[in-house]
């Protein structure tokens, strides 16, 4: 581990340039994935404490599990799915190494942003149809949890939206392919992140 | 996308040369600039705290002069006063002042590597605190909840704030944390990605691994602070039942139904205690550059000193429930985290017996970044010594609720990192202003503090032991509390206002030598690390002039035996050499 390495060196001992002329950084990997990752970690923080406050407040006894419409399992295909374009669309950048609008890869990564949209549509709707038939966020801690979930998931897949409409500007004008190229990767990476966020949270709200 | 070495990338991209005055100082992309926003803003809003703490203690100290000091304010002075302190003025100041000053010269880049994510930072901070003083204004006033928002005391009908204050605090809170995050990527990818040539990880000075560390812990605490205030919110606002259970609020039933509030404390505190250390580190690391510099000595045991500073990163988040010792939780619970908190003692000694072994045979200079250091070893140890009696849970519940608690928190997270920022305030003055301040006025305005300190918290100890509760607007007729206990009370409460008068003297200084001071130079104090080495000061847009500096040596070569100067700076060139293995002795630390 370089880490390890890193902070058991005696750098007293030592004067001059070890490591050559070359500025070395903790990584080899562009500041923004860096970034991205402890962004993720921060996230799986923040959505660790509430699953956890979940089964916590699920050992009170007036807990009354919500049936899982079974519209979310619909809901989940579409966002793997976008997950799988943008897997596809980073793959298809590398080989031709470069991302245009009309290219497999913008059209992918098009369809992966879609999908997601799609996906938030549907979360909507099965928020629709819940309160419609009258499982408020005053009925029950469990549809509280439900609502709040879901929701703070969405809020992370737009922000996510933000970045992908920002690269499909970028692609569609047809300047900085460097950067859009790198957009795509980190909205892969963070589409990838949020579907197994996502996982995790459905089976937690189908299984208890 | 293939990673390209930072010597191969574009260097302009870095500079986003401000042309007219806004994008210069309001929307500026600087670090510095930001630095200097962000300690404004923080230093202004916690002089409002420092004004809501006096008014407390003529409470206090003096019953009833007062007339519109009624209970329900005495509460919001409390939890204002305790919330700015610990989250608007400490953490702001030390990571989004010292953090964005520091970072990218001590690592010797031209700025962070998100400078308009850096910039959005400080506008949410603004924005954050804004929202916050905005609860002075609305009906109710501000929460009266204590600063740990504890449900369901905070959004019950007869707590004051309970209107619109409590909502105004959490959309603050939340905003903050918003802010923290830009602002908290932007600190560790910089000081991982782009340290420049020869700065290995372990050539940083501590201040760099203070701040490291804190910001990681704050970014993996505060979700635990923003999922609390989402529920608490969803409570107050839509209705739910996350914390608050079914009671008797004024004499009707509430709403509410089945709610945890214990579920509330553990998530409170899950961020409330690493909270003390993303406080604590950043005073460590930057109070070791203080005193290796004046004590013109190496900073003793640098390995162990970065070691102990991740170590206690880890623990912090191992301990939180020793605060809820008297919540009615498990016993078994109270003995797992009391052991944890006896162990995060040992790193935390190490840290101090460092610094008193880098003062050993020193070279000292008692100037007054110097007296603050030194003072800050004082107030630390001996608040770090009262948290091993309330570690322990035995001890901790008849001490609960005292006023020995209070003494002891101020102590270790007020008093204590307060004289590390005043060290570094006067320690980094130079380099920001180009200026030297006045060292006689710094000198009188540290024993006035150091001293008056003493006098306001010392004496509560004592309280404490007394039985004397905190959090009480009144004793009223406690029989078991002495006469004299008031007498005591009134005492503090003059030294407090002592103390607080005498921080005039550091604000006169600061703007006074900001035209009056003698003209600084570039290293005044001699000092090894890069900030230092700038072309120019104040360091210019871009710090660095034509070309990034070159590391050649660990931050602490100080009074290296033979060379002619007391200290070597990092970028000097040197013939490269292992140092051979006779310092054997030296080696084991």
């Amino acid at each position: 581990m370089s880490f390890y390495r890193d902070v058991t060196k005696k750098p007293w001992n030592t004067v001059g340039l070890p490591e050559g002329i070359e500025p070395r950084p903790a990584f080899n990997m562009p500041n923004e994935k860096v970034a991205l990752i402890f962004f993720a970690t921060c996230a799986s923080v923040l959505f660790s404490l509430l699953v956890v406050s979940y089964f916590i407040r699920m050992t009170v006894g007036d807990w009354v599990p919500l049936a899982t419409p079974s519209m979310l399992w619909v809901n989940t295909g579409a966002l793997a799915l976008s997950s799988v374009c943008f897997h596809f669309a980073v793959l298809q950048s590398r080989k031709t190494g470069a991302v245009r609008f009309g290219s497999g890869a913008g059209l992918l990564s098009l369809a992966g942003g879609l999908l997601a949209i799609v996906f938030i549509a549907g979360q909507y709707s099965v928020s629709e149809q819940l309160l419609a038939a009258g499982h408020g966020l005053r009925v029950n801690a469990a549809n509280a949890f439900f609502y709040l979930l879901t929701g703070i998931h969405v809020i992370h897949l737009l922000g996510g939206l933000w970045v992908w409409g920002k690269a499909q500007v970028r692609l569609a004008i047809g300047t900085d392919a460097k950067d859009a190229r790198l957009s795509l990767e980190l909205c892969a990476w963070y589409w990838h992140f949020l579907l197994v966020i996502w996982a995790i949270l459905f089976y937690l709200l189908a299984s208890t | 996308m293939a990673y390209v070495p930072l010597a191969d990338q574009d260097d302009a991209h870095a500079l986003h040369d401000p042309q007219s005055f806004v994008t210069k100082y309001i929307w500026s992309q600087d670090h510095k600039v930001i630095a200097i926003q962000y300690g404004g803003v923080a230093i202004f809003v916690g002089l409002i705290a420092l004004g809501l703490s006096i008014l407390m203690r003529l409470q206090l100290g003096f019953p009833d002069t007062i007339s519109w000091i009624d209970p329900a304010f005495y509460y919001q002075a409390v939890t204002m006063h305790g919330m700015i302190m610990v989250i608007y003025l400490l953490t702001a100041l030390f990571l989004g002042g010292f953090g964005n000053y520091l970072i990218p010269l001590m690592c010797g880049t031209r700025d962070m590597v998100f400078p308009f994510l850096n910039m959005l930072s400080f506008w949410f901070y603004l924005v954050s605190v804004i929202i916050l003083l905005a609860s002075f204004f609305v009906p109710g006033g501000p929460t009266g909840a204590g600063w740990t928002l504890y449900a369901p005391q905070s959004i019950s009908h007869g707590t004051p704030g309970s209107e619109g204050g409590i909502l105004l605090m959490l959309i603050s809170l939340a905003v903050f944390i918003i802010a923290f995050t830009m602002g908290g990527l932007n600190y560790v990818t910089t000081i991982l990605q782009a340290r420049t040539r020869g700065l290995t990880l372990m050539r940083l000075p501590l201040s760099i691994w203070g701040i490291f560390t804190a910001t990681v812990l704050g970014l993996f605490a505060f979700p635990a602070l923003l999922v609390s205030a989402i529920m608490m919110a969803f409570d107050l606002v839509l209705g739910t039942s996350f914390f608050m259970p079914a009671m008797m609020e004024l004499g009707t039933q509430n709403d509410y139904e089945g709610g945890s509030p214990i579920l509330f404390q553990h998530l409170f505190w899950f961020f409330g205690h690493p909270e003390v250390y993303i406080v604590a580190l950043p005073a460590f690391g930057l109070v070791s550059d203080v005193i290796s510099t004046h004590a013109r000595k190496n900073i003793f045991g640098y390995r162990m000193m970065v070691w102990a500073i991740i170590a206690i990163g880890g623990l912090s988040f191992m301990v939180w429930a020793h605060h809820m010792y008297v919540s009615g939780m498990n016993p078994y619970f109270g003995f797992f985290f009391a052991t944890t908190t006896l162990v995060i003692a040992i790193p935390t000694a190490l840290k101090v017996y460092n610094w008193v072994l880098t003062l050993w045979q020193g070279n000292i200079r008692l100037n007054t970044p110097m007296l603050f250091a030194i003072g800050f070893i004082f107030t630390f140890v001996h608040g770090g010594l009262t948290g091993l009696f309330l570690g322990n849970v035995v001890i901790d519940v008849p001490l609960a609720d005292t006023y020995f608690v209070v003494a002891h928190f101020h102590m270790v997270m007020g008093v204590s990192p307060v004289l590390v920022l005043f060290a570094a305030l006067y320690h980094w003055y130079p380099k920001v202003t180009g200026r030297m301040f006045n060292e006689t006025m710094g000198k009188v305005h540290f024993w006035c503090t150091f001293l008056g300190t003493y006098a306001i918290y010392l004496p509560m100890h004592y309280l404490g032991f007394l039985g004397v509760p905190r959090r009480y607007y009144e004793m009223g007729n406690t029989d078991f509390i002495p006469e004299t206990a008031q007498a005591l009370n009134a005492n503090i409460t003059l030294a407090a206002i002592f103390v607080a008068t005498a921080q005039i003297l550091f604000f006169i200084n600061i703007f006074w030598s900001l035209r009056n001071g003698e003209k600084s130079g570039g290293n005044p104090w001699g000092a090894t690390t890069l900030e230092w080495q700038t072309p120019d000061t104040p360091p210019k847009h871009g710090n660095w002039g034509d070309e990034l500096p070159s590391v050649y040596r660990w931050a602490y070569d100080y009074s290296v035996p033979g060379m002619e100067k007391d200290f070597i700076p990092q970028n000097e060139p040197g013939m490269e050499f292992e140092k051979p293995r006779q310092q054997k002795g030296m080696e084991a630390l």
